[in-house]
């Protein structure tokens, strides 16, 4: 008798977990129709952090259209693969939250439709916009905007050095052990935070075609101001002030523990060395070579799907409830993320390190989105590190031009 | 009870009136509690079974359906027939076999044989639909239009108010005309006689269909259409693709260039330049002579596979021979309190691999790093940027991961071997030697050997540890190929056909495949082989 409810209970187990697993994949579609009586319902993927502001801009917006939004939560970094292959079966979301260089990935695979600001894209910081745009069409609405800048221990050195040159030298003179900080990593640089300097050179990874957006054909990062930066991380690796063994997290440690006046980082950092009880600025990025230091900003938003069957309700949610002042500046109080909306961003100002790193941003460059820059960061970080670490700056530097020249035309 | 009717060889002449009877003795003794606990278990999983029925033919997915009517109809029979003994045990076990190992491996494999990836994701239909939603152009400094969706006799019109005031109407492919007698509220025209003007909850209720609408500025169709995307404003728009639905071809409506289907899955121009997203075709076996073919893979897939070998063997080698060692040192009955060294010997195994990988690799900082600033007095060691340094730290942490398992295994195995083979050698006159050499070996490797073979087969694809220890690296960056001293196949593969954000699954199951007949062509041959150990018994 124990054989057969053995095998009942594993039966039943068993049909329990089938069933699951053939019916998981279609109830999120079912209830969606089921209730597309009582004026649709919208189905929004959107990572923990931001949820709970969601649900309350959500709530209202039900209350005022009747369309239910049903609030899905994923972990950020599974959205954009997830997405991509759930769109086609058509059983993916209307809206998700994304970052904007995630959208070349979505525009090749047809599953973003483009979104119509219309004239409200005025009332967003141009940058967000224009990270948002992929040859030259908008396809998602920006909430928030984030970009790296220079963060100074206002107890360790004074003033804001306007040059790099100027920065090692008060940093020297401040007696800490370190000058300046970066994270970088030992086998690939840091070829986002060290791009700032690599602009202050004239050698922006990509030209920009009639519509302001990257072009994957003009490849520029190999020109005249690409050696010159080459050459310059060559010095600064040899006078130690780059260091690739100093990683991310090493910096972090050693600037909260005071042993640097200047440290080069994104917002992310600063809570931990404000906890610590030092006093930091946010100055501008001093400029390397001459030109402006221009960081990437990341942009974080809100997209359609190319086959929601709920558009209009969908861009009506995202544009006129995402886009509203009161919602992005919700969503800066929890997540702490400078808002994308003018007006939201002018009122999260009144903290001057929102600010200093606001101001930082309106110089910014967006990261490129353009799916060739997957060939460009196969590179681009090594031979950093390289160069960084005694390698010949000006071979390895155009080595890697013609490597990246190969890899996307292949 | 311990024999039912059904499992009886059964007596040869058992009549009919005591068949009846073992029945009545049968339901006396309880029988009825186990039919009735069947019903009960049967019934929960039917019931799911028919909720998901449900689900999946209201979904219109036939084929899914087909599938769990099939096996629930099956499941049914088996457990309510009398006998099929065997079929109770393994029926519950074959159907989680083909649910998540048949079903999945012939669909890696079926994806092989396609082009699946980034850019071809998907249906042509779907990359048709993309390609002209994204042609949208809204024509530079037109003016947002606020707009009145109206309803008459089943057809929507879109009533138009431009910045200036001015009032027109117009339908699908039904030019704007002016409108004079329009209701105004604040200078939008908000409705028309004749006409019901739809509020939100209606145009939610048919936003397909207004999703749909493109409404001509003019009689000439260049002059632009006017769409909405929210019901509330229109805004114009000149579409710069145009899909001919009889020749399968786009056209660019600005440099008139034209894009054709020549079945490599996306328009493609005369030029040879694509419009992407294309779609998921078959390509037959193109991705396994990408895999042998292309430079980005060929340069290095030689050096690649050696490392391959090499670290699979050696993991395997130093992982056993460290564990076995101490086996043999913490079975002997002369030492004292093993059970607690026996315990330590085990932690390095209960923790997560992945993140041993990345302590690992911060205690390996060259400047930073424990093993250099604490252990070697401030040396600097390049343990993971050196080619050669970096093969052996890879080796060295994953002998740290991996002994516990071979210490654990030799142990059970070393007990397992009597105590009177040892003395009867020593008996003879063997040294300790000896006695390990040609009496424990052997005995041991019987049982362990196919341990061996699973654990090559593990190693060789540990991508876990290669992807958090050096990520592939050191690499040598005048070679022009994204793949390091440390890479191996998988982790190669990996890189390959996954480049940022660009997916080839085509191209990473073909390679998959590859791997598993590797894998599997040397696990057959071991295992064969080790027959001859087994023979030694």
């Amino acid at each position: 008798m124990k054989v057969t409810k053995r095998g009942l209970w594993a039966v039943g187990a068993l049909t329990v977990t089938a069933s699951l697993v053939l019916t998981g994949c279609t109830a999120a579609s079912d209830t969606t129709d089921s209730a597309a009586g009582n004026g649709g319902s919208l189905t929004v993927w959107v990572d923990a952090d931001r949820a709970s502001v969601l649900k309350d801009a959500a709530a209202d917006f039900t209350a005022e259209t009747g369309v239910e939004v049903k609030l899905v939560q994923k972990e950020f970094g599974d959205i954009r693969d997830q997405f991509v292959a759930q769109v086609p079966t058509g059983k993916g979301p209307d809206i998700v939250i994304g970052a904007h260089d995630w959208l070349g990935t979505f525009v090749t695979n047809g599953v973003v439709a483009p979104v119509e600001l219309g004239d409200k894209a005025d009332d967003f910081q141009a940058v967000g916009v224009t990270a948002m745009s992929y040859e030259g069409q908008v396809y998602g609405v920006p909430y928030s905007i984030e970009n790296i800048a220079l963060v100074r221990n206002t107890a360790l050195a004074p003033s804001t050095p306007a040059t790099f040159d100027e920065m090692v030298t008060m940093g020297q003179a401040a007696g800490t052990e370190y000058p300046f900080l970066v994270g970088l990593d030992p086998e690939a640089a840091d070829p986002y935070h060290l791009y700032p300097f690599q602009t202050s050179f004239g050698a922006p990874v990509f030209g920009t075609d009639a519509d302001g957006s990257y072009d994957a054909e003009a490849l520029e990062i190999g020109n005249a101001g690409g050696d010159a930066f080459a050459a310059w991380l060559a010095a600064q690796g040899a006078a130690g002030v780059l260091n690739t063994n100093i990683t991310g997290d090493l910096a972090k440690e050693k600037f909260v523990a005071g042993e640097a006046p200047f440290y080069l980082t994104g917002p992310w950092n600063v809570p931990a060395a404000v906890e610590a009880g030092i006093d930091v600025a946010i100055d501008p990025i001093p400029s390397a070579g001459g030109e402006d230091a221009q960081p990437f900003v990341g942009v974080q938003g809100f997209f359609v799907s190319a086959k929601s069957e709920n558009a209009l309700a969908a861009n009506e949610f995202i544009v006129n409830y995402m886009g509203s002042e009161e919602v992005q500046t919700a969503l800066f109080e929890v997540g702490g993320r400078a808002p994308a909306l003018t007006a939201s961003f002018e009122a999260a100002s009144a903290d001057p390190i929102v600010a200093g790193f606001g101001t930082v941003g309106e110089n910014a460059v967006p990261m490129p989105s353009i799916p060739a820059m997957g060939a460009v960061w196969e590179f681009w970080g090594v031979t950093e590190a390289a160069i960084i670490n005694g390698g010949d700056p000006t071979s390895l530097w155009q080595k890697m031009s013609g490597d990246i020249q190969t890899a996307i035309a292949g | 009870m311990t024999t039912s009717p059904q499992t009886d060889p059964g007596p040869l002449r058992q009549s009919a009136r005591s068949k009846r009877a073992t029945r009545i003795a049968d339901a006396a003794s309880g029988g009825w509690k186990v039919v009735a606990a069947k019903i009960l278990g049967l019934g929960v999983v039917d019931a799911i079974a028919i909720y998901a029925l449900f689900v999946l033919v209201r979904s219109e997915s036939w084929l899914v359906a087909g599938l769990v009517t099939a096996v629930t109809l099956l499941v049914n029979w088996i457990y309510f027939s009398r006998g099929k003994l065997p079929a109770k045990y393994l029926a519950p076990g074959l159907i989680f076999l083909a649910i998540f190992q048949i079903f999945v491996l012939l669909y890696s494999g079926y994806i092989a044989f396609t082009n699946y990836g980034t850019g071809h994701n998907s249906t042509k239909e779907d990359a048709v639909n993309a390609l002209l939603l994204s042609s949208q152009n809204r024509v530079e400094d037109s003016p947002s239009y606020k707009l009145t969706v109206l309803e008459q006799l089943g057809e929507i019109s879109f009533l138009v108010t431009e910045p200036d005031g001015s009032v027109s109407i117009g339908g699908n492919e039904r030019p704007l005309e002016d409108v004079r007698n329009a209701q105004l509220e604040g200078g939008v025209a908000v409705g028309l006689n004749g006409y019901t003007p739809l509020g939100f909850q209606d145009i939610i209720a048919k936003q397909t269909e207004i999703a749909a609408i493109s409404v001509p500025l003019t009689d000439d169709p260049n002059d632009g259409m006017l769409r909405t995307p929210d019901g509330s404003s229109a805004f114009l728009y000149t579409s710069s693709l145009e899909y001919d639905e009889a020749a399968g071809t786009m056209r660019d409506t600005n440099s008139g260039t034209v894009y054709s289907d020549i079945g490599t899955g996306a328009f493609t121009s005369d030029a040879g330049q694509e419009l992407l997203p294309g779609w998921k075709i078959d390509v037959g076996f193109d991705n396994f002579i990408r895999a042998f073919s292309e430079e980005s893979i060929r340069g290095p897939l030689i050096s690649v596979t050696v490392w391959t070998f090499a670290f699979a063997f050696l993991s395997v080698f130093t992982t056993f021979a460290l564990g076995l060692f101490l086996a043999i040192v913490f079975n002997d009955k002369r030492m004292k309190s093993r059970k607690y060294y026996r315990i330590i010997m085990i932690l390095p195994y209960a923790f997560p691999g992945f993140l041993s990988a990345l302590v690992w690799a911060g205690m390996m900082n060259q400047e930073f790093g424990f093993i250099n600033t604490v252990l070697l007095g401030g040396a600097e060691v390049p343990w993971l940027t050196n080619e050669w340094l970096a093969k052996g730290s890879v080796l060295f942490v994953n002998l740290w991961l991996g002994f516990p398992y071979m210490f654990l295994v030799t142990t059970g195995a070393l007990q397992a071997i009597p105590e009177e083979l040892t003395e009867a050698a020593t008996v003879d006159g063997a040294k300790p030697w000896a006695i390990f050499r040609f009496v424990k070996l052997p005995l041991l490797l019987v049982s362990v050997a196919p341990l061996l073979i699973s654990s090559f087969a593990f190693n060789f694809n540990n991508f876990n540890l290669i992807y958090m220890l050096t990520n592939g690296g050191p690499r040598d960056v005048s070679a022009g190929v994204n793949v390091g001293a440390t890479d191996i196949l998988i982790s190669m593969v990996y890189k390959v056909a996954f480049v940022g954000a660009n997916r080839d699954y085509g191209l990473a199951s073909a390679f998959a495949i590859i791997i598993f007949i590797l894998v599997a062509g040397i696990s057959i041959i071991s295992f064969r082989r080790t027959k001859s150990l087994e023979e030694l018994n």
